[in-house]
């Protein structure tokens, strides 16, 4: 129920904890001035505004922005306060200077569920640039609110006067220059949606992707009293927004909800479905260094966190000589899930180094020696007597004693990694975790794409034991070809081609349902082409499970089909893009994600199918539809070279351990190990279960 | 407080509290000379470029320049080509950051140089400067002007090298020809 206000009317509030909606035309401040029973504002402490946007129970916005939210909880106001005046003023800087060349600015109470218990348009204003808009107060215990409407021409500074503030005028230019440095950071405010500002929306529990989309103005209602610009900067250092991963306030805390707060908000500005991308490129994204009022935005136009990031771990003192205990997720980034990547990258580059320099030490040593054991032997005075013995065995000498000292500063650096991956690893979210990692037995469908998914473990013979989760960003760039004819693994065992191909079946599977239960529900549609159903026991959990967009295609005609949609969803998003029509496609387009996983290749392909397939592997990566090969390069060998191009255009990986793989920095070959599901555990069916309940509800 | 080097100096990277430097930095810094004639006020660009070998016992074995910006340890960072030298004065224009307690246990001597990419002498270049900072704390410790530069492209400027359980810089200033590091080995190899 809502009562519309006129000046000077009053409304009983029957909640404590409200919020107070602002919307006005342009940017204007809020603020709130705490009274006692006399009305008497005790002085500048009294007063929440940009500067000090916080007193207990109220908080106000840092900056000038065109709509507001301001979190009142009457409960926790000191006692001695009876009034709050909720007060508007236009920014000094720039814009309009009086309140009558701007719309009339509406204020709304409402609470904490967006229903919206009384609102007020504060008309006639003109020559005024400072209003005071509401008045709750508290009258017999009980609180109310009065529309007021009070304006001052002489803006703040005669308002806070009135207010009987002694230091008005200091006050005054306090809040300007603290709107200003705001107004520095922020970025033009989104055009508002028809109805965003007066009504707020009922917060949606987990918005489905389809309502993801449009709802991300009014979705982002559900974060309390923040800038509504989804690209809303804030000061650094602010506490992330207080959300519940269904969207709903969490009460009064500044704790972020999940451990990857920033992310785990779905609600607050989610990037759209089909726009879910990381930067592309590879590099991490740089945080900014938070500048005192730059007038240049650092946030990335696509990633929209509304919050800053929460703060890094903090590393707990160190002991004076003692090397530093690790911390998981030191590393710099946005959220946890970026800092954790770009600390596992951290890792693999240290890695990486330390091994460099400890070969190349090791090498030094051996051509040394080499060459003083060769000039012994060549000195023709060493063939008499004991000397060459002693020059040959001093040789070996200074090789031990190199190669000891390399040894030492590898092993130092390597326990230092140890140590490190000791703690990030089960600090893992989802997508970067081991299927052994616990966090996959709480899965839940998450509701943000990860920027990166594991692929597998890497690691050097040097320390076999040390593991270096191969993280690779999302969406994926290549195609990835799980080699079934990697015959003898580096172990010596050697695998028929038969269990071989089951294994790299495994792998497949394990893989496609990681990227799958990491996507939000209904983001991430996997297909699959087993021509000749060889799979079948492989994709039982796929199947099963419900989670395949189709049952696996089969024979040379399920082929056909199922690459000519692909093609064809390819063509047209490609032209759609190209010519900047994105929202002309079909209406029935599915625009998630798509995987085809193709088992036995070139079973069951016609020269059609072949090229429609490296149509996919080339130009399906950058409109979002990726191939997962199941293959022995040996099977399609009599196509010859003109397959050549479409095997290096993949990322080879392989269900056995396999050396094929090197480090951007040194070139060192790595050892990949899949990420497989230990034996015996049901976590891949619990999880896919999860993703297909998930995907019912939202289709 | 700087010390001013001249050709042949060595100075020892101890600190004065006895604690040994960690990281220092080999700051280049220059601006392209005027030159007179019709257009008297027109400059040329200049490219400096800085570069660090990494020697094992007289080996080569590693080099950190504009295309290899980071040693494969890890421990010799580039901060990046400049191709045009300081508009302003003062500033490091092109570095090379050592991490020393991170250089591999066989490597024992940096070498630094300069070279004159462009081809310019090095009488066509003003204010050039070479000088060692200690990274924890940004206090110089080391300067070395490439005052007088005379007609030749590059300069093999200091070198660090261990010297029992620290370091040692040893101003070195021999001129030399050469585009890049590669053309400078003959001239560094006396001085290893």
């Amino acid at each position: 129920m809502t009562a519309e206000l006129v000046r000077g009317q009053n409304h009983p509030l029957s909640q404590a904890r409200l919020e107070i909606r602002i919307a006005a035309g342009t940017p204007v401040v809020a603020g709130a001035t705490l009274g006692d029973e006399h009305g008497t504002v005790h002085g500048a402490e009294w007063v929440v505004h940009p500067g000090a946007p916080t007193l207990p129970g109220l908080e106000v916005s840092r900056q000038a922005a065109a709509d507001h939210r301001l979190a009142v909880d009457l409960g926790a106001m000191p006692e001695a306060v009876h009034r709050v005046h909720v007060l508007l003023a236009l920014p000094s800087a720039g814009g309009p200077v009086r309140f009558g060349a701007v719309d009339a600015p509406f204020v709304a109470v409402t609470g904490l569920d967006g229903t919206e218990l009384a609102g007020y348009t504060i008309t006639g204003l003109d020559a005024e640039s400072a209003v005071v808009a509401l008045e709750l107060y508290r009258r017999q215990g009980a609180w109310k609110v009065r529309a007021v409407g009070q304006g001052y021409a002489g803006g703040l500074t005669e308002l806070l006067t009135d207010q009987g503030l002694p230091q008005a005028h200091q006050l005054a230019n306090t809040i300007h220059e603290a709107v200003a440095q705001g107004l520095a950071r922020a970025v033009t405010p989104p055009a508002r949606t028809a109805d965003g500002d007066r009504a707020r929306q009922t917060a949606t529990p987990a918005p489905g992707p389809e309502q993801g989309a449009s709802a991300t103005q009014g979705a982002s209602g559900a974060v309390p009293p923040q800038p509504l610009s989804p690209y809303g900067t804030q000061p650094p250092g602010t506490p992330p927004q207080p959300t519940t991963p269904n969207g709903s306030p969490a009460s009064g805390t500044s704790q972020p909800a999940s451990p990857y707060g920033a992310q785990g908000a779905p609600a607050a500005g989610g990037p759209p479905p089909g726009h879910t991308q990381v930067p592309a490129d590879g590099s991490a994204a740089q945080p900014a260094a938070p500048t005192a009022g730059g007038p240049i935005d650092y946030s990335h136009p696509r990633r929209q966190n509304a919050a800053p990031p929460p703060p890094p771990p903090v590393a707990p003192p160190v002991q004076p000589g003692q090397p530093a205990r690790p911390v998981a997720g030191d590393a710099t980034g946005w959220s946890m899930d970026e800092r954790l990547y770009n600390q596992v990258w951290g890792m693999f580059e240290d890695l990486a180094r330390s091994t460099a320099a400890y070969r190349s030490a090791v090498d030094f040593a051996d051509s040394r020696m080499e060459k003083e054991l060769d000039a012994a032997l060549a000195d023709p005075r060493n063939r008499i007597g004991g000397q060459g013995d002693a020059a040959r065995e001093a040789a070996r000498a200074k090789y031990a004693q190199l190669v000891e000292q390399a040894r030492a500063a590898y092993d130092r650096d390597l326990g230092q990694l140890t140590a490190e991956s000791e703690v990030v690893e089960p600090a893992l979210p989802l997508a970067y975790a081991r299927w052994d990692n616990p966090v996959w037995h709480g899965y839940r469908v998450p509701f943000e794409a990860p920027m990166a998914v594991r692929m597998g473990d890497l690691h050097l013979p040097e320390c076999p034991e040390l593991r270096i989760p191969m993280l690779i960003r999302l969406p994926l760039e290549r195609g990835l070809w799980i080699d079934s004819g990697a015959a003898g693994s580096l172990d010596g065992s050697f695998l028929d081609s038969h269990e071989l191909h089951g294994l790299a079946m495994d792998t497949a599977v394990a893989l496609a349902a990681r990227l799958l239960a990491v996507h939000p529900a209904g983001d991430y549609t996997l297909h699959v082409i087993d021509p000749a159903g060889s799979g079948a026991q492989a994709l039982a959990p796929l199947v099963w499970t419900g989670v395949l967009a189709a049952p696996p295609a089969v024979g040379a005609a399920g082929v056909g089909d199922v690459l000519a949609r692909l093609t064809e969803r390819v063509d047209l998003v490609q032209m759609a893009v190209r010519g900047g029509a994105a929202d002309s496609l079909p209406p029935g387009l599915d625009t998630s994600e798509q995987l085809l996983i193709v088992n036995d290749f070139p079973h069951g392909f016609d020269d059609r199918a072949v090229t429609q397939l490296r149509y996919l592997a080339d130009e399906g990566p950058s409109v979002g539809v990726h191939l997962m090969m199941v293959a022995d390069r040996e099977e399609a060998s009599a196509y010859g070279p003109l397959l050549d191009p479409l095997w290096r255009s993949l990322m080879r990986l392989t269900p056995v351990p396999d050396d094929h793989l090197a480090d951007p920095w040194v070139g060192h070959a790595w050892t990949y190990e899949p990420a497989l599901v230990p034996p015996g555990s049901q976590v891949v069916q619990q999880v896919l279960n999860q993703v297909a309940e998930a995907r019912t509800k939202y289709t | 407080m700087t010390v001013n080097m001249t050709k042949g100096q060595a100075i020892s990277l101890q600190k004065n509290d006895g604690g040994s430097l960690t990281a220092v930095r080999m700051g280049l810094g220059w601006q392209a000379a005027p030159r007179r004639g019709l257009f008297g006020t027109r400059t040329r660009e200049v490219d400096l470029d800085a570069s660090a070998v990494l020697f094992a016992d007289k080996q080569p074995v590693d080099v950190v320049f504009f295309r290899h910006l980071v040693s494969d340890d890890g421990s010799v960072k580039h901060t990046g080509d400049n191709l045009v030298g300081g508009v302003g004065q003062g500033g490091d224009d092109e570095a090379i950051l050592v991490d020393l307690a991170r250089v591999p246990v066989h490597i024992d001597q940096i070498v630094f140089t300069v070279n004159s990419f462009t081809g310019q002498t090095f009488q066509e270049v003003q204010n050039a400067f070479c000088r060692l900072v200690d990274e924890a704390n940004g206090d110089e410790l080391a300067r070395y002007t490439l005052a007088g530069g005379g007609a030749y492209t590059a300069q093999i400027m200091a070198k660090v090298h261990r010297t029992g359980p620290g370091w040692t810089m040893t101003a070195l200033g021999t001129p030399a020809n050469g585009r890049t590091f590669q053309d400078l080995m003959p001239a560094i190899l006396p001085h290893l």
